[in-house]
């Protein structure tokens, strides 16, 4: 009976500090990507760099409002990247057609929204009802006539091939922001202060804005309730909670803001296609980026987007130099090749939702294994 | 509403829609020898269809485990058989019937036997330490379908593979102005013989009735003294056997396999087993037999909401009766 | 002591994050009825699933007949000779009566004298025996689970709340059943009825709050209302 205590002391005292060290290591990293995010044009100027940049800042937004769901709703959609397809095609379309103005922007974005508002209250009310595997299955099911309807009615949306278009002059590398004394563009680290950097800030805030929009949603108590449905979902019933509700409401608010970031990509690349707004590799990438950050947490998506986003180019070039040593061997070379990257990742997420189910940065906050 | 399903179920029940289905049709395509070889199709689609849905379906009624790593075995079964298949060659251009069905049998084997292998492999590893935890299970057996898939791309290259086709499958019967392809009427027998065979072992031996009394009830079905867990990698390694199975027999009905395929096939086995209810294989069969048909009477009908069709059907199962047409009993 | 079939000592078991049984002590005597008495959620459900193996005990031993159990699968303690009727009775409504059986009997084939015995007690059986079991009613359903229990011979029949939703006249039957069925076989019940549980038991165990809270004869209970107030006083107010 004495020892019983003591025990206890020597485990929770470290395991303390532990999880407090684990929060720092968090908080110091997400700090660190928002402030190089926010200082990119100046950081890295690069073309290719600005491009992986803008990529981060819309996948957050998007990894985070699945986080809405599946971490921490326990549901799971594999209809999100029609959602933010939506979004991306609402935008793209009105520009095609309307000319490139903030109104095309406006109206087209709207009406993408408005439709994945509509289509998330339909699969809602219809199907949130049934079990998680179940709905899991209608998303996809869902998703995948999307992305067939996307590629067939190519007279909107240009097939398989996708459409450009122009975006307002505003964000065109002509517009100058801030002028020097001799009325050319002003530049700062030698870096110009154009339409380019206002576009870039256009996506860096709209991001920001809706990742807040989000924290704000989760602190709620409507977060609340949904933790409580998540862990024991009779019980929240018992208690009042109409859950399929309270779940179509979280479904829906994921899907508009998930919208919200097509349009902002569509914005951003003056292209909108199957590859680049609908695909199921999208789908998948944004599954493995919440599972890798830590699900239910929102702060992880931060984590697992910026991980993926570099694993996406460097772990190609490592398995490029594996696959050059190991030439001789059969079958290796074949596995190590960069286009078989998402093999490893594949691997990689098997392994974390084994041991590590909490993600990143689940574990590191401490929040343990999920149930 | 009890006694009007009653009655409804006496007139057949559900079994009655594939058949109104085909009057419907034939209503509305007129012509007769259309539309014999649209049912054929149709069927014969079905019967491989069936074969990729009854495992899945089992597997979820029995342990309420959702694979979704199950098309990666309808898709290396494709690939198997294409390979084998290429490899005997010249057993299938000769006019040896014998030989010609051989190498037919030999590549369904080959392929049936990985897919049995490969679920074993699948089940104690993959799916085993996540039993009774939906999330996870989920997010797994996806990573396992990633995994699967670039392995197919690694071993057989991205580009689409051509099968070949035994010489006496090619062709058709023709009766008067109907012509029926040969190949879709060894599937259908093929898929029916399938069918008979699970409907037997699940009706009729002691086996079965432990699955049966599975899909209902597992936890009591231990309590009586019966381990689970071994009867359950029974049946998931059948499932994936019958996938591949199912695998093999499309890639040769369609002539030309793409590593798409898995995906695609994932998406309607899904449809299958939600139109159909989870857990019973006459729902899979029902299921697999209406999509078939609908996607070729639609695709004749009205070619623009083809790709569609399969996704209207299942809304409108699902807004009739939530749980599917024909859900195993869950006691 | 020594003629205990059962043996719990000190059993504590946690379902998800919750603990459940804090350190459940008791023996079954040998032969006849003993019931585990207590309120909604004192833990008697829990305490015969662990029993089965469906809940793992976190601590603690549970003995049958000098097997230690406490880690043993439930395929194999049903082997051992415990049969278990949860409270939901566990019948396979889409299988007949029949396969309901057949599942139960260790080969797949029925002993004539024992199936005789059962279609004796439960006439029901016999007449709805090609039926599928979703049809029969809640006590024929009641009969069935009992029956499936008692078609093998077996030293332990854990059997959870029978009388749960049953007409009085059909409760009356089941006395009549069990008192049959214990004269060769142990009982272990559980109950919330205290008139069905007075009229069969003959040791009882009051479980309350995960502990054990009264231990000895039913007839030293049966006798001393003020002790069944204090011990029972919710399970009988709900009885009612």
């Amino acid at each position: 009976m004495i020892s019983q205590p003591l025990a206890n002391d020597t485990i929770s005292a470290p395991g303390m500090s532990k999880a407090r060290t684990g929060r720092m290591i968090v908080y110091a990293i997400v700090g660190l990507i928002g402030l190089a995010l926010l200082f990119a044009p100046f950081l890295f100027p690069e073309v290719r760099s600005q491009e992986v940049a803008a990529r981060i800042c819309v996948f957050i937004v998007l990894v985070a409002s699945y986080d809405l769901l599946l971490g921490y709703t326990g549901i799971v959609s594999f209809a999100h990247t029609m959602f933010f397809g939506l979004g991306a095609y609402g935008a793209a379309i009105a520009l095609k057609t309307m000319g490139r103005g903030f109104d095309a922007i406006l109206l087209g974005g709207a009406a993408g929204v408005a439709a994945a508002l509509v289509l998330a209250i339909l699969i809602g009310l219809l199907s949130l009802r049934v079990k998680a595997i179940f709905f899991a299955m209608i998303t996809l099911a869902a998703a995948s006539v999307m992305l067939v309807l996307a590629s067939q009615l190519s007279d909107f949306t240009g097939g398989e091939d996708g459409m450009t278009y122009q975006i307002p002059r505003f964000f065109s590398p002509a517009t100058k922001l801030l002028t020097d004394a001799d009325g050319k563009v002003l530049r700062i680290f030698d870096v110009a202060l154009d339409g380019k950097i206002a576009l870039y800030y256009f996506v860096f805030l709209t991001s920001l804005a809706l990742f807040l929009v989000m924290a704000r949603i989760v602190a709620s108590p409507l977060g609340t309730v949904l933790e409580a449905i998540r862990e024991n979902e009779l019980r929240a019933e018992a208690i009042g909670y109409r859950v399929v509700l309270y779940r179509t409401a979280i479904f829906c608010i994921a899907a508009v803001i998930a919208a919200l970031a097509g349009i902002v990509r569509a914005v951003w690349l003056k292209y909108t296609g199957p590859e680049v707004a609908l695909s199921f590799a999208i789908m998948i990438d944004i599954l493995l980026m919440v599972v890798i950050g830590g699900m239910g947490t929102l702060i992880g998506a931060i984590i697992g987007v910026v991980i993926m986003s570099l694993a996406q180019f460097y772990l190609k070039d490592l398995m490029q130099v594996a696959a050059d040593a190991t030439s001789g061997v059969p079958l290796l070379p074949e596995l190590l090749n960069p286009d078989r990257w998402l093999l490893w990742l594949g691997v990689l997420f098997i392994l974390l939702v084994y041991f590590f189910p909490a993600g990143i940065a689940g574990t590191l906050l401490g929040k343990g294994g999920t149930k | 509403m009890d006694t009007l399903n009653a009655t409804f179920s006496r007139l057949g029940g559900v079994y009655l829609l594939p058949v109104i289905m085909g009057v419907l049709a034939f209503v509305l395509i007129g012509s007769p020898s259309t539309w014999v070889t649209l049912t054929v199709a149709g069927l014969a689609m079905g019967m491989m269809i069936f074969l990729m849905a009854s495992g899945l379906s089992l597997v979820f009624g029995l342990m309420d485990v959702l694979n979704f790593g199950h098309s990666a075995f309808v898709s290396f079964g494709a690939f198997i058989a294409a390979s084998v298949l290429a490899a005997l060659g010249s057993w299938l251009t000769g006019s040896s019937v014998a030989l010609n069905m051989i190498a037919l049998i030999m590549a369904i084997c080959a392929a049936t036997a990985f897919g049995a292998a490969a679920g074993w492999f699948f089940e104690r590893v993959i799916v085993r330490p996540v039993y009774r935890d939906h999330l996870r299970q989920i997010l797994i057996t996806m990573g396992a379908l990633i995994v699967a898939e670039q392995l197919l791309l690694a071993i057989w290259g991205g580009a689409p593979v051509s099968v070949a086709r035994p010489a006496v499958l090619e062709g058709s019967f023709v009766f008067g102005t109907i012509a029926i392809e040969i190949y879709r009427v060894f599937a259908f027998l093929l898929g029916l013989l399938v069918y008979v065979a699970l409907y037997l072992v699940l009706n009729r031996t002691r086996i079965g009735l432990l699955i049966r009394a599975g899909v209902e009830n597992r936890e009591m079905v231990e309590a009586l003294g019966f381990r689970i867990d071994r009867l359950f990698i029974g049946v998931f390694m059948a499932g994936s056997a019958l996938a591949a199975m199912g695998g093999a027999m499309w890639a040769g009905y369609q002539g030309l396999i793409t590593p798409a395929l898995g995906g695609e096939m994932l998406i309607i086995v899904f449809i299958v087993v939600i139109i159909g209810g989870l857990g019973s294989i006459e729902g899979s069969l029902l299921g697999a037999i209406m999509v078939g048909l609908t996607a070729n009477y639609v695709a004749f009908l009205m070619p623009k909401l083809a790709l569609a069709s399969n996704m209207l059907l299942m809304m409108a199962v699902l807004l009739w009766r939530p749980y599917g047409l024909k859900p195993a009993i869950k006691g | 002591m020594s003629d205990a079939i059962l043996r719990l000592d000190d059993v504590h078991t946690d379902i998800a994050q919750y603990r459940i049984l804090h350190g459940v002590s008791f023996d079954v005597p040998e032969g006849g009825v003993h019931v585990l008495l207590g309120r909604n959620g004192a833990g008697k459900t829990t305490t015969l699933r662990t029993i089965m193996g469906l809940w793992r005990a976190r601590s603690g031993a549970i003995v049958f007949r000098h097997h230690d159990i406490t880690a043993v699968r439930t395929p194999d303690i049903s082997r051992l000779g415990i049969a278990y009727v949860p409270e939901n009775m566990g019948i396979f409504g889409g299988l007949t009566v029949e396969e309901n059986m057949r599942l139960a009997s260790a080969t797949g084939a029925f002993d004539a004298a024992r199936l005789k015995r059962i279609y004796q007690l439960f006439p029901a059986m016999e007449k709805f025996w090609d039926k599928q079991a979703f049809a029969l009613s809640g006590g024929q359903k009641q009969m069935l689970a009992i029956s499936r229990a008692i078609i093998e011979p077996r030293d332990l029949i854990l059997i959870d709340e029978p009388t749960k939703g049953l007409a009085p006249s059909i409760i009356n039957a089941m006395i009549e059943a069990f008192q049959e069925i214990g004269r060769d076989t142990t009982i272990l019940l559980v109950e919330q009825n205290f008139h069905f549980a007075r009229s069969l038991g003959r040791g009882a165990t009051v479980i309350d709050d995960g502990r054990i809270a009264w231990n000895g004869s039913m007839e030293e209970l049966a006798h001393d209302e003020a002790l069944q107030t204090r011990l029972l006083s919710l399970s009988m107010a709900e009885a009612h």
